[in-house]
């Protein structure tokens, strides 16, 4: 069974970060990077084809986290494939003993390095939910039994930054209501604001997820801001990343991000690093957040 | 209204390439609206291919060039000079193209692109689309159509993607999602937002075999 999921259930803190494949066949360097945070990280989440970026599988790479020992969390993208090979793909990850998976829409192809290529999405992230539901159930989308049946742990994402919220709410239920088990958020650095998001979903009895990137630099947060939907870093958190040398930022940016989990962990049952390759600097974050 | 841009001069000339008698077919409806098309137009084309050496045997502006029949009695009149040509350059749209490839028994080349207006415009101009996916949404999404608003036709509310009401494909595109929300919200029925829409059934982008073979298909088809 799922770690994560016996986790949730026990109701203990669960933590993961992200494990970007790399683009080529040089996996080693992120499976050990991965290894390294073993102890302290409960899973990891691989991003599928992250940005539309053509890479490494995220199956394959989560195959290869699990034979070292790792929990992964598969994301599967609805961009670039049709319901057939999403569900045959969901079945091959069973087969390898792939148990968390992530739904989510995916990125438009035009935002990637092949901006060319036909955008798929014969499914979105909901119906996508609902088939991996109905494969866990004995069934494919048509109804048609399966020889063995796969078992899955079935996150999906949700922005509590995004407006209107009504409509972003409406989403989130109706993801619970194909399947969702799980949630893991956008980035939040704004306390209130995801203590009112939490007071909003509370309801739904599904483990969330805190989302946070670990900011690096006073640019990347502004850049964040105008351009990542549903990501607001406040002028504050911006002007104390500033207020440090360029050698102490990264301190900065533990010390942030290690604070803001440390406020917003009790309102939430686990949290999610993006550390965008400052990997390294997890451990520190997760002190600073007395996790 | 189909909406055209010409070709790069370039790459028709790399298509005609062997090709030196060319005998030019004109739509004079779509070109014509999108000011690409039309007598002066030709006359501007024709000058260029003889400014490359070719020899432009005639020309015809034909009103409709997706009217076969406007085709063929247009075409008709220039029989000696389709017969002297190694080719037709078509002024119009690709359906243009294709009626005038179905007509006369020459290589029938396109002059223009036709551009993607993300699903099919109703007769009248507007902003409106319809995708003909067979299966129309409609009643739930208050009457503006997803398949063709959202850039990944998403049935079941935004993306992630989705910022301040904008597409992330294009800041400058509303999103569709967005819209149908907005929509939703001032006629009170923002219930059917909560409606689960099922996936898409493909197999009705490929017309039946009822419709293919009726009247509504192919006016000019003699059979029904």
């Amino acid at each position: 069974m799922s770690r994560i999921s016996e986790k949730f259930e026990r109701g203990e803190f669960v933590i993961t970060s992200e494990v970007g494949p790399p683009k080529g066949t040089n996996i080693e360097p992120v499976l050990e990077e991965a290894e390294k945070l073993k102890e302290r990280v409960d899973a990891f989440n691989v991003t599928d084809q992250q940005s539309s970026v053509m890479r490494l599988s995220s199956f394959v790479t989560c195959y290869l986290l699990k034979q070292r020992g790792l929990e992964p969390i598969l994301q599967v993208t609805c961009r670039d494939r049709n319901r057939i090979a999403l569900q045959s793909d969901l079945l091959s990850a069973a087969v390898l003993g792939i148990e968390n998976v992530l739904c989510l829409t995916g990125d438009h192809v035009t935002l990637g390095d092949h901006p060319q290529a036909k955008p798929v999405f014969d499914l979105d992230s909901v119906q996508l939910l609902k088939a991996a539901k109905g494969l866990m159930e004995g069934h494919d989308m048509m109804g048609n039994e399966l020889d063995g049946k796969p078992t899955f742990f079935l996150g999906a994402v949700v922005s509590p930054g995004y407006e209107p919220i009504e409509l972003q709410l409406i989403k989130m239920e109706k993801k619970i209501e194909a399947g969702a088990q799980f949630f893991q958020t956008q980035a939040v650095y704004d306390v209130r604001l995801f203590e009112r998001f939490m007071e909003k979903v509370q309801r739904f009895g599904v483990p969330i997820m805190l989302g946070m990137v670990l900011l690096k630099s006073p640019a990347m947060a502004r850049y964040m801001n105008e351009n990542v939907a549903g990501v607001f870093v406040p002028d504050e958190l911006i002007a104390e990343l500033a207020s440090v040398s360029r050698e102490d930022r990264p301190k900065k940016s533990v010390e942030i991000a290690g604070r803001l989990i440390r406020q917003m962990k009790h309102m939430c049952q686990g949290v999610h690093i993006m550390s965008l390759g400052w990997d390294r600097y997890i451990p520190a974050v997760l002190d600073e957040a007395e996790l | 209204m189909l909406i055209v841009e010409p070709k790069p001069f370039e790459e028709v000339l790399g298509f005609l390439n062997g090709d030196g008698r060319i005998f030019i077919a004109a739509c004079g409806g779509c070109p014509v609206g999108a000011e690409v098309g039309g007598e002066a137009k030709v006359l501007e084309t024709k000058e260029r291919l003889e400014g490359e050496r070719k020899v432009v045997t005639g020309y015809a502006v034909i009103e409709f060039l997706c009217n076969k029949a406007l085709v063929g009695l247009n075409l008709a009149r220039h029989i000696d000079e389709l017969d002297s040509s190694d080719c037709i350059l078509v002024m119009s749209c690709g359906v243009g193209v294709q009626a005038v490839a179905n007509t006369v028994d020459k290589v029938a080349y396109p002059a223009f692109n036709t551009l993607s207006l993300r699903g099919t415009p109703g007769l009248w101009q507007s902003t409106e689309r319809c995708n003909q996916c067979g299966d129309c949404l409609l009643y739930i999404t208050g009457g503006l159509c997803p398949i063709t608003l959202c850039a990944k036709s998403l049935l079941n509310g935004p993306c992630g993607g989705t910022n301040n009401g904008k597409c992330e494909v294009d800041p400058e595109l509303d999103c569709g999602w967005y819209l149908i929300y907005q929509r939703l919200k001032r006629i009170n029925r923002l219930d059917l937002l909560r409606r689960y829409i099922p996936p898409k059934d493909f197999q009705k982008y490929m017309p039946s075999k009822e419709l293919r073979n009726s009247r509504l298909w192919a006016l000019e088809r003699k059979a029904i």
